[in-house]
């Protein structure tokens, strides 16, 4: 595989402040992504898994300029996304594109596919009518939906395939990373899997690079070759999808992987107790290791100070104080 | 499997129910037949529009007639046909002896009132008590639920608790009666997290075996099944495809959709050194033009000529363990046979 650096994240912070009800008071703020350092290989599929407010889908938006950010930098072939002029971000976006969970709210409900499909190429000027017709069909055919269907209306179609035309928008511009957020998780799971069978097949033919979001650790310990672990907006545990599912360090990484349900009833009654407590506010993290209050092995040190990511064996960084 | 009748709490006999749209007639549930027996969690798995909600529905007469209609079937339960009690006896079982909990918690507990108030409630619809005593139970059974510090919770409104802890609420109120006979839980931690969807899942399983409820549980999740069920029936489209014990069904699924429902899963352990899922391809039928075939007969890998016939009757493979497949029928399915579907991860 080729080793070329393909984004480059540092420090990242971004922050939202929210408004304060009371007069005076100093306003909450929320650091939904917290300080996050990683760097992302071309032809590699980063999962990013999570619960609801790890901030994760954050990331994803803030990566593609969709979102502010507090602090940090993104780096894209070694330029700063949030440095760029207009005429130069919008030549980058056909490079990035994103794939979005609901496919029955990101498709405009009053365009037919053809058009929906043809809007990208003509937003950028790209080919003349006949090309862009040429193109929808060839697209269409590669995501598995017949090119007779672009008449259609989106809701003319099942959630499975619209899940496939949003991916087929995105494919429309030739681009080489793309960012996935919780893609495939409003489909049946016989949907699903065909849906991450074509992910990966588009993968292979032309060497894409996908952010693969997700909640589901199941789907993303598939699908992707390194896997990011985030919890309340901080990097817990990162390494090779293999190294990772071979040993997990982080307690939180390990509870993740416990909660997640066995796919045979056999050994149920003898499992790890399940992990307490719920996930705190981002608005006001724990003090120390935002873990600490739920976390089985907790120590005097995690309650004064956050561990810092630190790297255990080549490509494996985890964030916990045990690992010191 | 009991073979005393009297241990069987709920039976559905040839329940089909339809809707009447302006677009046609929908074939929700055909013919189905299930049992639960005391203290048992049975599960009704299967995709969108198998129809396993509007199963659970029909137990508490929850669909709403017209557009719906009940075509045919009883649904006993401890003896007498629900299906022909008036309105005002169905009422009085619902919350008392049957109960139901839901996927999104925020949206069954009333917003404006505490959490408190509105479990006492049920306590005083069923029962002659004051609402002091009723709070009392309400706290007895918040701790039963797990929930920390219930004396200040129950002053608490529902947008002040979490996900995990509403649905925690909407179980103590499912308990607010002096005999829970069944809980019908209809996908009851698809909107939560996983860590907490785990600590859920436990609490029903515990709550189950100290109070000898029923369990009737709605899910699209074969991870939730493996972990709670003790007999699991899958749907498709309307129709039941197989039933059988839960370690029995993983150990060997014997009907194709089935199987397929396992190989999807990324989680499955035959996926560790591959790249690709065994996915079953096509779409589910439309039930508005659904016929007497098997519904799953265009994306069946092993679909025959006869597959267009009307639907197979039962075939058994053991005591406990019944598939609905022409291919099956025509077939040896002892757990010997090469259908023996490869063991999913411990």
């Amino acid at each position: 595989m080729n080793m070329e650096k393909i984004l480059e994240v540092k420090n990242l912070k971004t922050y939202f402040t929210l408004k304060s009800d009371k007069f005076g008071a100093e306003p909450e703020v929320v650091k939904a992504v917290n300080d996050l350092s990683f760097d992302v290989m071309k032809g590699e599929i980063l999962g990013i898994v999570g619960e609801s407010g790890c901030g994760k889908s954050t990331l994803g938006k803030t990566i593609l300029k969709l979102n502010h950010k507090t602090d940090g930098e993104i780096l894209y072939h070694g330029e700063e996304v949030f440095n760029l002029n207009d005429k130069d971000l919008k030549d980058l976006r056909k490079q990035m594109q994103m794939v979005f969970q609901d496919p029955f709210s990101s498709l405009n409900p009053r365009k037919k596919v053809g058009s929906l499909l043809a809007q990208p190429l003509q937003i950028h000027k790209m080919g003349s009518k006949q090309e862009i017709d040429e193109k929808i069909d060839r697209i269409m055919k590669e995501v598995g939906i017949n090119p007779v269907y672009k008449g259609r209306f989106p809701h003319q179609f099942s959630g499975g395939q619209r899940q496939r035309i949003g991916i087929a928008r995105a494919l429309m511009l030739n681009p080489e990373f793309i960012i996935c957020d919780e893609a495939v998780s409003a489909l049946d799971v016989s949907i699903q899997a065909q849906v991450l069978n074509l992910l990966l097949d588009l993968h292979d033919k032309y060497n894409f690079t996908y952010i693969f979001i997700a909640h589901d650790l199941a789907v993303v310990e598939f699908i992707s070759t390194k896997i990011l672990v985030m919890y309340l907006g901080k990097i817990v545990e990162t390494a090779d999808k293999k190294e990772l599912v071979k040993s997990h360090l982080h307690p939180y990484t390990k509870a993740l992987f416990d909660a997640f349900p066995a796919t045979n009833p056999k050994g149920r009654e003898n499992r790890d107790p399940v992990l307490m407590g719920d996930v705190p506010s981002p608005i006001n993290p724990p003090s120390g290791c935002y873990f600490h209050p739920r976390c089985p092995r907790a120590m005097e040190k995690c309650k004064m100070e956050y561990p810092p990511l630190r790297e255990v064996s080549p490509g494996h960084k985890v964030a916990c104080w045990l690992y010191e | 499997m009991d073979t005393a009748n009297n241990k069987v709490l709920l039976s559905m006999e040839d329940i089909s129910v339809s809707f009447y749209t302006h677009r046609g007639i929908v074939k929700a549930v055909r013919h189905l037949n299930l049992k639960i027996n005391k203290g048992d969690t049975l599960a009704l798995v299967g995709e969108s529009g198998c129809g396993k909600s509007v199963t659970a529905h029909t137990i508490n007469q929850l669909i709403p007639i017209p557009p719906g209609k009940i075509e045919s079937g009883k649904v006993i339960f401890e003896g007498r046909d629900l299906l022909k009690l008036s309105d005002k006896e169905i009422a009085s079982l619902r919350g008392e002896r049957i109960s139901m909990i839901f996927q999104e918690p925020m949206t069954s507990l009333n917003p404006v009132f505490k959490i408190g108030d509105q479990i006492a409630d049920v306590f005083m619809t069923h029962q002659d008590i004051k609402r002091e005593e009723a709070l009392a139970k309400t706290v007895r059974l918040l701790e039963m639920v797990k929930i920390p510090a219930p004396e200040r919770r129950i002053k608490d409104y529902p947008h002040q608790l979490s996900g995990g802890m509403r649905q925690r609420v909407m179980i103590a109120m499912a308990l607010a009666s002096p005999e829970p006979g069944l809980l019908i839980a209809d996908e009851p931690t698809t909107a939560l997290d996983v860590t907490i969807q785990a600590q859920i899942l436990r609490l029903i399983a515990d709550l189950k075996r100290d109070i000898n409820m029923s369990v009737l549980l709605i899910t699209h999740d074969m991870g939730v099944v493996a972990e709670t069920a003790d007999r699991v029936i899958v749907m498709y489209a309307g129709r039941k495809m197989e039933e059988a014990n839960v370690y029995s069904l993983f150990d060997n699924p014997v009907h194709p959709y089935t199987q397929g429902l396992l190989n999807s899963l990324p989680s499955n352990e035959k996926y560790t050194d591959s790249n690709r899922l065994e996915a079953i391809n096509g779409t589910i039928p439309d039930l508005l033009t659904i016929g007497d075939e098997c519904p799953f007969e265009n994306r069946c890998p092993h679909a025959m000529p006869i597959c267009r016939e009307p639907f197979p009757s039962e075939t058994k493979i053991d005591d406990d363990h019944s598939v609905w497949c022409h291919f099956v029928e025509g077939k040896d399915a002892s757990p010997s046979s090469k259908l023996v579907y490869d063991q999913g991860r411990e």
